[in-house]
């Protein structure tokens, strides 16, 4: 006998950790998303009942896939006649043709023993088919989390401030069409794997984004999210370790969640990374995120992951907000907007230039930008204006700005500080 | 295998009845590799938004039913193992170097009228 609690622990464990790996193994077998979430869910209620009684597997992902799979053989016997009529996931490697509809079962069984010798790993193909182009974004994302992440639906709604109902409907939709359509369930040719590659790593980020500075709410921080985007990020490196834009991500992810613990005070006010507490940034992250930018920069020309994670990188590394290598950041978001000419990255890269050649000349660069129209929505170019325009000692349009950049932001926290900026102006003391 | 509708959009058809053979040599030559690569099952091309006319209960008008940049040019069944294999085919449209598109749509059923040997 094992200790309950030391059980339920184990399982937790076990769902964080494989949960992917274990979906990804029975879809093999069932070729239907719902269903094989469902026989995994149930292995994973299994363990719970069975493994205080036996103990802990030594192996638990393994107990877990040959329960999934033995659930999923067996309601593929029970329902054929049903499923006969169901399409089922395009599986196009390993499977020679396509099974007869009435040898379901017995081939899903051979599936099953020849799979348990496969090496590939099997929740690539899950990443990759969550975020195929031809989902919208949030189906991506949404997928993403209940597939790879193995978290609940509520949990989901959440995340993104929708109903329960309507983000089960959100997913129901997106699974729907990768049977209808065919969106197959494979690794992408590497032709194509560049393309393919962005999307999964968009949404990983994008996740991370929204959980780093939450969309709207009391909280600056969504930390299931930020959690959620870490794990996807760890996976990817140990599905993808020659990948530079893989790598990158994970550094850029581990250095901007460093400073987690510092971003607010205690009373939840936002801090400004000048006022922010260095001792208690998370060295280990950045430690290990520095190895991972250097041992990236060696390996070949970097892409914008890698890049954007080396200018955290250089912002995390200097010993006080002053001794800030400006110039070196100015360099790196140059050679960021070569590879990638997004004007939120040149706007960005007005926060050194104003430390490097001054406000003056970093406001004309916002004011360019401004001009554009491209981001006249982006609350972080008025606030960026007016933290500029007040360093000029121009009050008055410093006010102005910092009201645009308030009525575009949603996020409590911000939103707060912003206000101070404006009654600091109003009323110098 | 499944069938995806390729669905050519493009500011105009250029299947314009007086069109020359040079007018359509892009539009030919597409086709030609897509029947010689054995997946295409059935090519219509339309003739240009002028010609067309649009039926509402209330009305008939001319033009194409969308009042749009781009308008249905044409459109093409193919035969296909998923839906990537279809994307891949659909990318090789003219249309998409030339300022259009194409939309892929899996087909759900169709009929053709057997024609009289």
């Amino acid at each position: 006998m094992t200790d309950a609690s030391e059980i339920e622990a184990a399982v937790a464990d076990a769902h964080r950790r494989e949960w992917a790996a274990v979906l990804a193994a029975t879809v093999r077998v069932t070729r239907d998303l719902d269903l094989a979430e469902e026989c995994v869910q149930e292995a994973y209620a299994a363990a719970l009942r069975r493994w205080p009684a036996a103990g802990l597997p030594d192996n638990p992902a393994a107990w877990l896939t040959t329960a999934a799979r033995r659930r999923a053989i067996d309601a593929i016997r029970h329902d054929a006649a049903l499923r006969a009529r169901l399409p089922l996931l395009v599986v196009p490697e390993g499977d020679s043709a396509e099974p007869a509809r009435g040898q379901r079962a017995a081939d899903a069984e051979a599936a099953s023993a020849r799979l348990s010798e496969a090496v590939p790993d099997e929740r690539l193909r899950l990443i990759f088919i969550c975020c195929h182009p031809a989902l919208a974004r949030e189906a991506q994302l949404a997928l993403t989390l209940r597939l790879v992440c193995g978290m609940g639906v509520p949990d989901i709604a959440r995340a993104f401030l929708v109903s329960d109902p309507t983000m089960a409907a959100r997913i129901t939709r997106a699974k729907k069409k990768i049977s209808v359509a065919r969106i197959p369930y494979r690794i992408p040719r590497a032709a194509e794997l560049g393309d393919r590659l962005g999307a999964v790593l968009a949404v990983v980020h994008l996740l991370f984004t929204a959980g780093h500075t939450a969309p709207s709410g009391p909280s600056l921080v969504r930390a299931d999210l930020v959690e959620q985007a870490m794990h996807l990020a760890r996976m990817l490196r140990e599905l993808m370790p020659d990948s530079l834009d893989v790598r990158g991500l994970r550094a850029l992810l581990l250095v901007t969640d460093a400073r987690r613990a510092t971003r607010t005070d205690a009373d939840g006010r936002l801090l400004r990374l000048s006022e922010q507490d260095r001792s208690q940034w998370d060295s280990a992250a950045l430690a290990e995120a520095h190895e991972e930018i250097v041992g990236c920069l060696r390996a070949g020309p970097p892409g914008r992951y890698v890049l954007q994670a080396a200018i955290a990188a250089l912002y995390a590394q200097a010993p006080s907000y002053d001794q800030t290598d400006w110039a070196q950041i100015v360099e790196l978001y140059d050679r960021l907007l070569a590879v990638w000419p997004s004007p939120v990255v040149a706007l960005n890269r007005a926060v050194p230039l104003a430390m490097v050649d001054g406000p003056q000349t970093a406001l004309a660069e916002v004011e360019r930008l401004n001009a554009d129209g491209r981001l006249s929505g982006y609350q972080y170019l008025h606030a960026i204006r007016a933290d500029l325009l007040t360093r000029l000692g121009r009050a008055g349009e410093a006010v102005h700005a910092y009201r645009q950049a308030l009525a575009l932001t949603t996020n409590e926290p911000e939103r707060a500080f912003l206000v101070a900026q404006i009654q600091d102006l109003l009323d110098p003391r | 295998m499944a069938q995806y509708a390729i669905l050519i959009y493009a500011h105009d058809s250029a299947h314009a009845p007086d069109a020359t053979s040079a007018d359509l040599e892009t539009c030919d030559d597409h086709s030609d590799e897509l029947a010689a690569s054995d997946s295409m099952l059935a090519a219509y091309a339309l003739t240009p938004r002028d010609m067309a006319t649009s039926v509402r209960a209330d009305a008939i008008t001319d033009g194409p039913f969308l009042d749009s940049k781009e308008v249905v040019a044409g459109f093409y069944v193919i035969e296909a193992p998923d839906l990537d294999a279809a994307l891949a085919i659909a990318r090789t449209n003219p249309v998409v170097r030339d300022g259009g598109g194409v939309e892929v749509r899996p087909v759900h059923s169709s009929y053709l009228k057997p024609t009289a040997s």
